[in-house]
């Protein structure tokens, strides 16, 4: 089948292996003479390490390695090398590995690790990322000057928290102000939460008497695990070698690299024994990292037709302990901060700071959700204080062709519509209307229009008044909202992948990507594409799972949405690559021109002679004429691709080109708030995404229900707790709750727009991350419209939305 | 062999084990580390996540908060005896048909949980559906489709 291989829905093909439970990931794996690494963390927030005794866990049976901050001379990190393998001489946050042990058994493992005694002088934690920026602050890195970082692009301040400070200056903002009929400040915080993939972090690590080590791991990134291995231990790439299984969750929390490096290490000190280290739920919250926590404050000014001439931004991200991959957040989220607006006149500050609590990296949305958390909670209030629709106010600020970006990108024809998208969701949630049938509860629909008249004496202040909202004599209250979104891979402007195709005898074909498919699909869009491409049955496409850094071709990571985009542009370079070598040589065998030639389903035939046939069978090893004479030989495409036309950003101004291709979207819900215990159910998410091209729609809507449902555990169920001492309190999934299947939307309705992007393959965009961005402002907004109140912290717990709505009403 | 270990007898997808295992050995531990069975995952090892829900006696249970022992004399079911060789089991081809998988992780627990209830109640509705998978987490999938896959087992097994 070659017919519609494109927008179609194929299954995934790692079904069967899924469904069987024989995909095998990085912890079901054994290998001979096998070590188990166990953790010593710290218990205090901020601590100096005054001494370690490993004497009693070395003296153990079964003990085979134990290691402290003090063996091991290393720091990693992908933009910033600021993390070290285990605490070095300092611990920087409640769970941090402190030492480290390999032993014949995981219970021996854990038996060492209580032996091991460390004297800590705890140090005053800093745990409030706007206090860290406090002259007298305590400082979480006091060397940060000496770390390597990438100059240029991130400017960690020695003598402060700040790991990096990334400045967009468009037009003049103050002046802008002094122009405006008002002027809009608020601010707005999100608490760190984490990816919580239900396969918790797993490595196994061999090194070898050579000198060179083997890696199994959980990890988004083989290549990214072996370049930032390499640099860290001084070693060639040669001599490392990483290998991706099937991977159980990642969400960004298994890009750059985590654990390699202390098992690796492990596995030397324990005599070149393989060790493996696999994570506890508690260390994969407290230990490994969660998602940046975020301070912002919003500055929007307005004319009275309501068009947004001025805006002023401050992001405050409390990074946690480390910053290796963080800074690239701060940077990510501040060029692309102030939404999907045409705004004259920005003045953005975009802060990651050091405070010492688990360190926040990548998530689903590189920083989007939480930055859209402020801005589309802020286009509400801002609509609401000009008493105009909040789609209404958005369509006359929406970017459109011809408008330019806050970095000075002009959005064209192909960019994407975050207009249409708004379209129709509004559309779908039946937007202006009244909400569904509720059994006699009331609906606020999000029109603003007559707000501001006298608010009843009961209610909070800012009380929608336009005689929707109506009683809450039954104690609920039905509402809708919407907001949109936009992001852009968040990736240095080199950022590159490539794609091998090798025919088989049988003229079936191993497709060899470096994307890895953590559950996205990827694997089966690409095998489509490459199937497509090569005009080939998609049975054909054999796509090779493991990824094995000594075996497949270079890729950059697996994040940002970019894989299907960049994976599958090298893919279809790789097919045109091999077609032509498959012409080449039967052009030679049939006496013609290459370019006489056509191939379909595996034949390579003549265009004006079809009759005039080879199969690929006969081709893609080579050909041999009857006499024997042989021509060609294996046919292997290559193909690859690197992004263009990107370019680093100004350090002074932020201008310049940072984004391969923006995809744009929008979402719409109604939901119930049960006003007598802050509850809120969500009856209907409509989410609309500019996608350019769906390549499978099966997947595509997968991953939007997914993403949405991931959103409503950031807006309404998720948030690490602390104690005063910076101790997290909710290192488990009893505490920690995740959404199950009970607290899912009712209807989640994903609508696909397809504006062609002008570069990607087919048209298409990327749109893992896009589903999750902006439930939460969606939900908060609907709870304005319902309610009157404006909650401007996530998350929307019911506790907290119950405390809002009864503002007299203590939490004890 | 240590002199506390203790003798079990059981029933594992159809064929029986005898072991001699440590008393505090989880029935998870000896699924995964004796038996390689490793279509159980392990997801937080405390009873909160439901990844290592195995059929005890055709009923779902958590493998990683039970003994090994516990399980002697009984009949345990794991994702790797649902199928009959290579022949796919209805509720399995619906995950892949209806797109009610992404990561695999929880899969196992997934379709075990609704074999049980399509065994015990044919023709449920997508509230008890909802029900049966509520102690299951999945992170990726946002679990509607994984709702779609149970109740199209159903429909294509008669149910009702």
């Amino acid at each position: 089948m070659t017919e519609n291989l494109i927008g179609g829905s194929f299954p995934r093909i790692d079904g069967v292996e899924k469904v069987t439970g024989s995909a095998t990931y990085a912890a079901d794996m054994k290998l001979p003479g096998m070590l188990y690494a166990r953790l010593l963390t710290s218990p205090h927030a901020h601590a100096t390490i005054r001494d370690i005794n490993t004497e009693k866990a070395k003296a153990l049976y079964g003990v085979k390695a134990v290691l402290t901050g003090a063996d091991l001379p290393y720091r990693v990190g992908l933009y910033m090398v600021d993390k070290p393998v285990l605490a070095d001489g300092k611990a920087r946050y409640f769970g941090e590995p402190v030492a480290a042990v390999a032993a014949i058994s995981e219970e021996i493992a854990e038996e060492a690790v209580k032996l091991i005694e460390v004297d800590y002088e705890p140090l005053e934690p800093v745990l409030d990322a706007k206090k860290a920026l406090e002259a007298d602050a305590p400082l979480v890195h006091p060397d940060l000057d000496s770390y390597e970082c990438i100059r240029g692009v991130f400017c960690p301040k020695g003598g402060t928290n700040i790991a990096n400070h990334f400045r967009l200056k468009k037009g003049d903002a103050e002046e802008a102000f002094t122009r405006c009929d008002k002027i809009i400040e608020n601010e707005f915080y999100v608490p760190q939460v984490q990816h919580v993939p239900m396969e918790t972090h797993a490595s196994i690590a061999h090194w070898k008497p050579k000198g060179n080590i083997e890696i199994w791991t959980s990890a988004q990134s083989p290549f990214a695990v072996r370049h930032l291995l390499s640099v860290a231990l001084g070693m060639s790439q040669s001599m490392i070698r990483v290998v991706v299984p099937y991977l159980g969750g990642a969400f960004g929390g298994k890009a750059g690299i985590h654990l390699e490096p202390l098992v690796a290490l492990l596995s030397k000190a324990a005599g070149y024994r393989p060790v493996r280290i696999v994570a506890t739920r508690e260390q994969e919250f407290m230990t490994l990292p969660c998602r940046q926590g975020l301070h912002a404050r919003v500055k929007t000014g307005v004319n009275a037709e309501g068009r947004i001439l001025s805006q002023e931004i401050e992001y405050i991200w409390d990074a946690g302990a480390y910053a290796d991959y963080g800074v690239n957040i701060g940077r990510a989220s501040g060029y692309s901060g102030a939404g999907p607006y045409e705004i004259d006149n920005v003045k953005m500050d975009s802060l990651t700071v050091y405070t010492t609590k688990p360190f926040g990296t990548a998530y689903r949305g590189f920083g989007h959700v939480e930055l859209f958390w402020a801005i589309e909670s802020q286009m509400d209030i801002v609509a609401q204080e000009l008493k105009m629709d909040p789609v209404e106010f958005r369509m006359k600020n929406l970017l459109k062709p011809g408008a330019t970006t806050i970095t000075g990108e002009e959005i064209t024809k192909y960019t994407g519509s975050v207009r249409k998208c708004l379209e129709e969701v509004a559309k779908e949630i039946k937007w202006g209307e009244t909400c569904g049938d509720g059994g006699g509860e009331t609906c606020g629909d999000g029109g603003a229009r007559g707000r501001g008249e006298s608010a009843p004496a009961d209610a909070p202040t800012n009380a929608p008044t336009n005689g929707r909202h109506g009683s809450r004599s039954k104690g609920k209250v039905r509402a809708k909202g919407i907001a949109v979104l936009h992001k852009a891979p968040a990736m240095p402007p080199n950022t590159a992948s490539s794609a091998i195709m090798k025919f088989n005898e049988d003229a079936t074909v191993d497709l060899l990507v470096s994307g890895i498919d953590y559950g996205q699909g990827t694997a089966t869009s690409l095998s489509q594409i490459a199937a497509h491409e090569l005009k080939l049955p998609f049975e054909r496409i054999h796509f090779i799972w493991n990824k094995d850094t000594d075996f497949s071709p270079y890729d950059w990571q697996t994040v940002a949405s970019r894989f299907t985009v960049m994976g599958g542009l090298s893919i279809i370079k790789a097919a045109e690559d091999a077609t032509r070598q498959i012409k080449d040589v039967a052009a030679e065998a049939l006496n013609v021109k290459p370019d006489a030639l056509e191939v379909k389903d595996g034949v390579v035939f003549v265009k004006e002679d079809p009759s005039l046939a080879l199969d690929y069978t006969d081709v893609v090893m080579g050909y041999k004429f009857d006499n024997g004479n042989s021509i060609g030989g294996p046919v292997i495409g290559r193909g690859n691709y690197i992004a263009e036309g990107l370019t680093n950003l100004d350090p002074e101004t932020g201008q310049g080109l940072p984004a391969l291709n923006w995809t744009y979207g929008a979402h719409a819900v109604e939901i119930e708030v049960d006003t007598r215990t802050g509850d809120i159910e969500i009856l209907k998410l409509a989410s609309a995404f500019d996608v350019g091209k769906v390549i499978n729609e099966g997947l595509c809507r997968g991953q939007v229900i997914g993403g949405c449902v991931q959103g409503v555990g950031s807006a309404i169920h998720e948030q690490y707790i602390y104690d005063k001492a910076g101790r997290l309190l909710n290192a488990s999934l009893t505490d920690y709750k995740i959404p199950t299947v009970k607290d899912i939307p009712h209807e989640i309705t994903p609508i696909f727009v397809e504006t062609p992007h002008d570069k990607g393959p087919f048209g298409a965009r990327g749109v893992a991350e896009h589903p999750m961005i902006s439930v939460p402002p969606v939900i908060a907004n609907a709870i304005f419209n319902g309610t009157g109140v404006r909650i401007k912290e996530l998350p929307l717990s019911p506790e907290r939305v119950f405390l809002a709505l009864n503002p007299g009403r203590s939490k004890t | 062999m240590e002199s506390s270990d203790m003798e079990i007898t059981l029933t594992i997808n159809g064929a029986q084990v005898t072991a001699r295992v440590d008393p505090g050995l989880s029935l998870l531990a000896f699924l995964r580390e004796h038996l390689d069975l490793k279509g159980t995952r392990e997801g937080c090892g405390k009873g909160d996540c439901g990844n290592c829900t195995v059929l005890l006696d055709g009923q779902p249970a958590l493998s990683c908060i039970l003994f090994a022992f516990q399980a002697s004399g009984r009949s345990v079911t794991t994702i790797e005896g649902v199928s009959e060789k290579e022949r796919l089991a209805v509720i399995q081809e619906c995950f892949i048909e209806k797109g009610a998988i992404q990561c695999g992780f929880c899969t196992p627990a997934m379709i075990l949980s609704g074999k049980a209830l399509l065994e015990s109640n044919p023709r449920p509705s997508r509230e008890e559906i909802s029900e049966a998978i509520s102690g299951v987490l999945c992170r990726c999938t946002g679990y509607q489709k994984i709702v779609d896959a149970i109740e199209e087992a159903s429909l294509r097994q008669g149910g009702g």
